[in-house]
């Protein structure tokens, strides 16, 4: 099929350009920087445990709470960032291509526009799988060595952070077939943000018990549902007695949204990347 | 090809009817409708936006028209299935330019469904065609305009379509340049092959092409074989001897004198309707007994047809 030619395409252009190079930059550092911190939090640990020890007290709480949220804490990193390099690897896949004339010399050839859009679609798509893994692989890795702690559900978890990213690729190349550059970055980061702030007041809600706060949480994840696929995945990701623990709070969630949430988000990651192939199929270049 | 319906072959190359396109208020195309028969080069020309660019890539399928219809290689607009015997040269171009000349003639063979085989094949024959072979491997990037117009040229050629449209494939180049993809050209037509040449410098389609078309404000307003569109009035010029009171009057029945330069030597610039009347109008100075020492007929050039036609638009009310 020609759509892999194009995958392919994408693929090794992400490669070649430098903002892959930054990433992976980045990403080393943010490795350096987790294995040194949950280093420290564990001779922490000891040292406090040892103390205890000494004056006869008992231990208020599991190892697991803390080593768990230490998890936590690296996988919404790469959450983050996966997000954030989702919108910026694609916010001019369409359109700066059209702007800069590359899509000229390809939309003629013997191949359908869809197939144009679902190629650059699973070209990114499969980056952003291996960058992932990549990432959540060190952090469980550093629970593992480190740490010395193993998190449930790290599967589901890499299944849920990696939905998260390929919904808001959707979302940015459906963007790119209808707006510039510019006007699509600026569009798909604030409905990013909005997702995240929603998040945030869902939690709020939940904390104080105030129904308003919770619904305004629901509507905003309906209408960008990365944050609550984030937080099925921390919820997931934790031991019970760690959710329990933590409450409602900003990198989690003591109420999980359902499989039904799950199925909407995998629907609109389709639909949202059917939209853009209808689009771009009618689109004058 | 699987599908059943076999493009027409004895019909035309490229046939459109009324094609128009409409940006917002602004009518890029107004009503165009032209033919190219298969094997022809065809030159299409207009001054800058007469909406030659918009024309082309409505033949490409880049751009979808407003109103009108067309076939190209008997589909209709846009088919992606005729478009694998289709080489395109964008006039604005950029290729992917971290790939190399290679590289970028590989993706462009996949995508026109080439085998490898036939890539490995085909990628070298275009290469050289083009006079790209030394820099085959390196990035698109480093090469000069000329050379990424040359690479555009041998994306377009390497599916051995039978149907090529060039959009301004000679802006970047130098006059070699231009005289290579003129041979090209001639090279392609040899072959059977149908050229279909946007270009705005006359002299290059005057050379190369068999049919025309000028387009202005969007639609055609000349159409034809080159040769019938520059055939017409002919421009003479006498030079003479000494002339006899009367002949001047006589010679106004024949032809149409429009400029005397008087002298020792008058020298005539005058229109005939055709070469007989030239012949008439020489026959009548020989018997007044005028000394006839040259009879200069002036071709008529494709840009003196141009800027007439386009010139006769101008002074129209729009």
């Amino acid at each position: 099929m020609k759509a892999l030619v194009i995958a392919q395409l994408t693929f090794r252009e992400g490669l070649r350009k430098k903002l892959v190079l930054g990433v992976v930059l980045l990403s080393l550092i943010f490795a350096a920087l987790y294995v040194w911190g949950f280093h420290l939090f564990v001779q922490d640990w000891r040292a406090m445990e040892a103390r205890r020890q000494a004056q006869g007290a008992t231990t208020m709480l599991p190892y697991e709470v803390f080593a768990s949220a230490m998890v936590l804490l690296g996988l919404w990193t790469v959450n983050f960032l996966a997000g954030v390099m989702t919108i910026f690897a694609a916010v001019g896949t369409i359109a700066s291509e059209i702007e800069q004339g590359t899509l000229h010399g390809i939309v003629p050839k013997p191949i359908r526009r869809w197939e144009i859009v679902l190629g650059k679609w699973l070209g990114y798509a499969g980056m952003l799988a291996i960058y992932i893994g990549v990432m959540v692989a060190i952090v469980t890795t550093t629970a593992h060595f480190i740490g010395d702690y193993r998190p449930p559900n790290i599967l589901q978890a890499y299944g849920l952070i990696l939905l998260v990213a390929l919904m808001l690729l959707s979302l940015t190349m459906l963007g790119s077939t209808l707006f510039s550059t510019v006007a699509n970055g600026v569009i798909v980061f604030m409905l990013y943000g909005m997702a995240i702030t929603g998040g945030l007041v869902e939690q709020i809600g939940t904390a104080l018990d105030n129904d308003v706060l919770v619904r305004i949480g629901v509507i905003v994840s309906i209408l960008v549902p990365s944050d609550s696929m984030w937080r099925l995945a921390s919820y997931l990701v934790q031991p019970r007695i760690a959710v329990n623990f933590l409450g409602p709070n900003p990198f989690g969630t003591t109420v999980p949204p359902s499989s039904l949430a799950v199925w909407y988000s995998i629907g609109y990651m389709v639909v949202l990347l059917l939209l853009a192939m209808a689009r771009f199929q009618r689109r004058d270049l | 090809m699987t599908s059943g319906t076999t493009p027409h072959r004895s019909g035309w190359a490229i046939e459109t009817h009324g094609l128009r396109k409409v940006f917002g208020d602004r009518v890029a195309v107004a009503d165009l409708s032209l033919t190219v028969g298969y094997g022809e080069v065809f030159g299409f020309l207009g001054p800058n936006g007469a909406g030659k660019t918009t024309a082309v890539k409505m033949l490409v399928g880049l751009i979808r028209p407003t109103a009108g219809s067309g076939l190209v290689l008997g589909r209709p607009l846009g088919d992606h299935r005729a478009r694998r015997q289709i080489g395109y040269l964008p006039e604005l171009f950029r290729f992917h330019d971290w790939l190399t000349g290679e590289e970028l003639l590989d993706l462009h063979g996949q995508l026109y469904g080439l085998s490898r085989a036939e890539r490995r094949r085909r990628i070298p024959e275009v290469l050289e065609l083009v006079g790209l072979t030394e820099a085959a491997r390196r990035r698109v990037r480093t090469y000069s305009k000329g050379m990424q117009q040359r690479i555009g040229i041998a994306q377009a050629l390497l599916g051995s379509p039978r149907l090529v449209i060039l959009d301004e494939p000679t802006s970047a180049l130098d006059p070699l340049g231009r005289r290579d993809v003129r041979d090209l050209i001639r090279r392609l037509r040899d072959d059977g092959v149908t050229v279909f040449l946007n270009s705005h410098l006359l002299s290059e389609v005057e050379a190369i092409c068999d049919r025309i078309a000028i387009v202005n404000r969007g639609r055609v307003i000349a159409l034809g074989p080159m040769s019938s569109l520059l055939a017409g009035e002919l421009v003479v010029e006498f030079r003479l001897g000494a002339l006899p009171d009367g002949t001047l009057a006589a010679l106004e029945r024949v032809i149409q004198i429009d400029a005397v330069q008087h002298g020792e030597r008058p020298v005539l610039v005058a229109r005939a309707a055709d070469e007989a009347a030239v012949a008439q109008a020489v026959d009548l100075l020989v018997r007044a007994g005028v000394p006839v020492y040259g009879v200069i007929p002036e071709r008529r050039s494709l840009e003196d047809l141009f800027v007439q036609l386009v010139n006769e638009e101008r002074s129209e009310p729009r």
